[in-house]
């Protein structure tokens, strides 16, 4: 039931209204911070007139932090994540929700589960699986001996080594290993009707035909949201990347900006910092107002 | 063109069993119509002879083949679907093409076979839009476009009239069967509509509970039904019957309040029995007629050609279709005649057919007491 009266309507439309400023003031706020010079942004209290230095400090920031190159670093990272995540998630669901084979409830479940385990629960044993991918197969070959036989023989000494420290895949693969999207995927793919699967299947067209042609057009906007999502996620990752990055040309563009936060004792450049944050927020806006039609229709509707 | 072989298959589902051994023939080129009520295993055999579904038990041939092991695009047969099942992302010439995109032909001689299809079915003007702006019988036409395209040895049709309002339902009914006569590819088609039934099939499959009640033409199945359910399910309003008792010289009907002299029935005096009549092939006539059954008219449904008259015979429920123009007030009293021919008899128990009066001579006088 939706009821128009004018009363109903102010009401409605305050709320939203106040609402709204308590969204937008804090990016206000920083926008007029990052448009004054050392002075004006130290005053007590700051003026909430905009000042002339907007472009300079930006130039500031961006040369300070070499934003560059860690936008870059970012822009790969969250859409390696994005990507990673829309077809990981796609097959997985597929074949959950579309394959009966033995095991498939325990897969599930096991996929599930890893819901109830972040990245930052498990951050120490996923740190030392990126340094060494291959550490767990060596200890069970060491354990079982297997090692052992193998010098034995060959009188070669068996060690398996593979990191991925201070590189994209060590950054992307284990934010991509997490369940979220499965279940999205989950979820629509139960909603497609049975007629459509039988059709393909008369059709002619085998699992992955059907999949591909199929499935895939049919969750556009389901792979809009998920991926939107996952590139802000990602994006916005800090405890992971700061992390495993230790080598500068890897660094992110969100854990940088802490070089732009004044240090005790240094000059209290704020103003810097707050342009340094403007560009950082800048591309994940982008990609919200970009596909923000998209993304609004993959969570809510559930368009035939 | 292929001819289909069903032996003694079976469906189970988990712990229940849905189909219970069906034994069926399907010639080439014949457009066989399998009818029963909503759960009785009609759809489940047609997707079992599709592929989609499982064969528990028994085989199932096409053309000589055992196909139980292959593939739904390995058996050459094509569905159309209850709800149509178009791919929403594509145009109809998509939809109508996809299974030879998949089958890997040529774009520009699909692209010529879409045309020539959609000539077929006039959906050549509809070709680039996609399903969701396309009207429920546009829909119905590219579900078969899609089908017919692939040139299908068997033609599978699972209820697709049964989206469509009335008009276009008797509409496309014609078309299916002109499609029919044009392809003369063997069609199996399924429902629960019996005027669909009746006037698609060359022969009609009767099924009730996962068991076939009898296989025959329309005519056949509609004057010789061969239990009680088919009697009582084929012919709208349904088949009147009454139950009763063999006695020395005849019948007694409606726990003996009426008496029915019938020629030698051959049954053991005593076996309780079926009688059923057809409300076509019941006359009235002028309550008091000699031989005539009084009744009370309950109700009257004007059809326009003709008018369906519900009566109470003693309590139990009769009806009568008669096409002269009479109004019989509700609650007045009328006379029913018929002729013994027009009886057809079951067995209380088995619900099986009794042919009473193979061997005898069909009485012409009305044989009401």
């Amino acid at each position: 039931m939706v009821e128009r009266t004018p009363i109903l309507n102010f009401f409605t439309h305050l709320i939203l209204f106040v609402g709204f400023v308590f969204c937008v003031a804090p990016f206000v706020i920083v926008a007029i911070a990052a448009s004054h010079n050392l002075k004006d942004v130290n005053d007590v209290p700051m003026s909430m007139l905009p000042g002339s230095d907007f472009w300079i400090n930006i130039k500031t920031a961006w040369t300070t932090a070499d934003l560059g190159p860690k936008l870059l670093n970012s822009f790969i990272m969250a859409f390696g994540v994005a990507a990673g995540k829309v077809i990981v998630s796609a097959l997985t669901a597929f074949s959950i929700v579309y394959f009966r084979y033995p095991g498939r409830m325990l897969i599930f479940w096991l996929i599930f589960i890893t819901l109830m385990l972040p990245l930052e629960v498990r951050i120490v044993p996923t740190y030392a699986v990126v340094a060494n991918v291959l550490e767990p197969y060596q200890t069970i070959m060491d354990l079982t001996g297997l090692s052992w036989l193998i010098e034995k023989i060959s009188g070669v000494q068996v060690s398996l080594s593979l990191g991925l420290l201070n590189s994209y895949s060590g950054l992307i693969l284990p934010l991509v290993a997490t369940a979220t999207g499965t279940f999205l995927y989950r979820q629509f793919f139960l909603t497609v009707p049975d007629e459509l699967t039988e059709a393909a299947r008369m059709d002619g067209a085998g699992a992955l035909r059907f999949f591909v042609d199929i499935l895939l057009p049919l969750s556009r906007n389901n792979m809009a949201a998920l991926g939107t999502i996952m590139f802000l996620w990602a994006w916005n990752q800090y405890l992971w990347p700061l992390l495993i990055t230790t080598d500068q040309s890897h660094a992110m563009a969100v854990t940088e900006l802490k070089q732009l936060i004044p240090n005790v004792g240094g000059a209290p450049e704020w103003h810097i910092a707050m342009a340094g944050t403007l560009i950082v927020m800048l591309p994940p806006l982008i990609v919200v107002v970009l596909m923000q039609r998209w993304f609004v229709r993959g969570l809510i509707a559930t368009e035939k | 063109m292929a001819s289909i072989t069903i032996r003694g298959v079976k469906k189970n589902y988990a712990k229940t069993q849905v189909v219970h051994g069906v034994d069926l023939d399907f010639a080439s080129g014949e457009f066989v119509v399998i009818l029963g009520p909503s759960g009785c295993g009609k759809s489940t055999l047609l997707r079992m002879i599709a592929g989609l579904e499982e064969i528990s038990e028994g085989t199932i041939a096409i053309d000589n083949t055992v196909v139980n092991k292959l593939e739904p695009r390995e058996r050459g047969c094509a569905m159309v679907f209850q709800n149509y099942a178009l791919y929403p992302h594509m145009s109809v010439a998509q939809n109508i093409g996809y299974s030879l995109k998949v089958a890997g032909v040529a774009a520009a001689e699909r692209t010529q076979r879409i045309q020539a299809v959609a000539r077929v079915l006039e959906l050549e003007h509809l070709l680039d839009r996609k399903p969701m702006a396309l009207s429920g019988g546009q829909r119905q036409r590219v579900a078969m476009g899609r089908a017919m395209i692939r040139e299908p040895k068997v033609f599978l049709f699972d209820e697709p009239l049964s989206n469509l309002d009335a008009k276009l339902r008797v509409q496309m009914r014609s078309e299916i069967r002109k499609l029919h006569r044009r392809l003369s590819a063997t069609s199996v088609f399924v429902t629960h509509d019996q005027v669909e039934a009746m006037t698609l099939a060359d022969r009609l499959v009767v099924m009730n509970g996962g068991r076939v009640e009898q296989v025959g033409t329309p005519a056949e199945v509609y004057s010789r039904p061969a239990s009680r359910f088919v009697a009582t399910f084929v012919g709208a309003p349904a088949m009147n019957m009454l139950e009763g008792t063999v006695t020395l010289d005849g019948l007694s009907l409606l726990g003996d309040s009426r008496k029915l002299n019938v020629s030698r029935t051959g049954l053991p005096v005593g076996s309780k029995i079926a009688v059923g009549i057809r409300p076509e092939a019941v006359r009235m006539v002028a309550p008091g007629t000699p031989g005539a059954l009084a009744a009370t008219v309950d109700l009257i449904e004007e059809l326009g050609a003709g008018r369906v008259i519900y009566v109470d015979l003693d309590g139990a429920p009769f009806s009568v279709v008669t096409s002269e123009i009479v109004h019989p007030e509700p609650g007045s009293t009328v006379g029913l005649q018929f002729a013994e021919s027009d009886l057809h008899f079951f067995s209380s128990e088995s619900g099986a057919r009794l042919d009473v009066f193979k061997a005898s001579v069909p009485e012409p006088a009305p044989a009401i007491l």
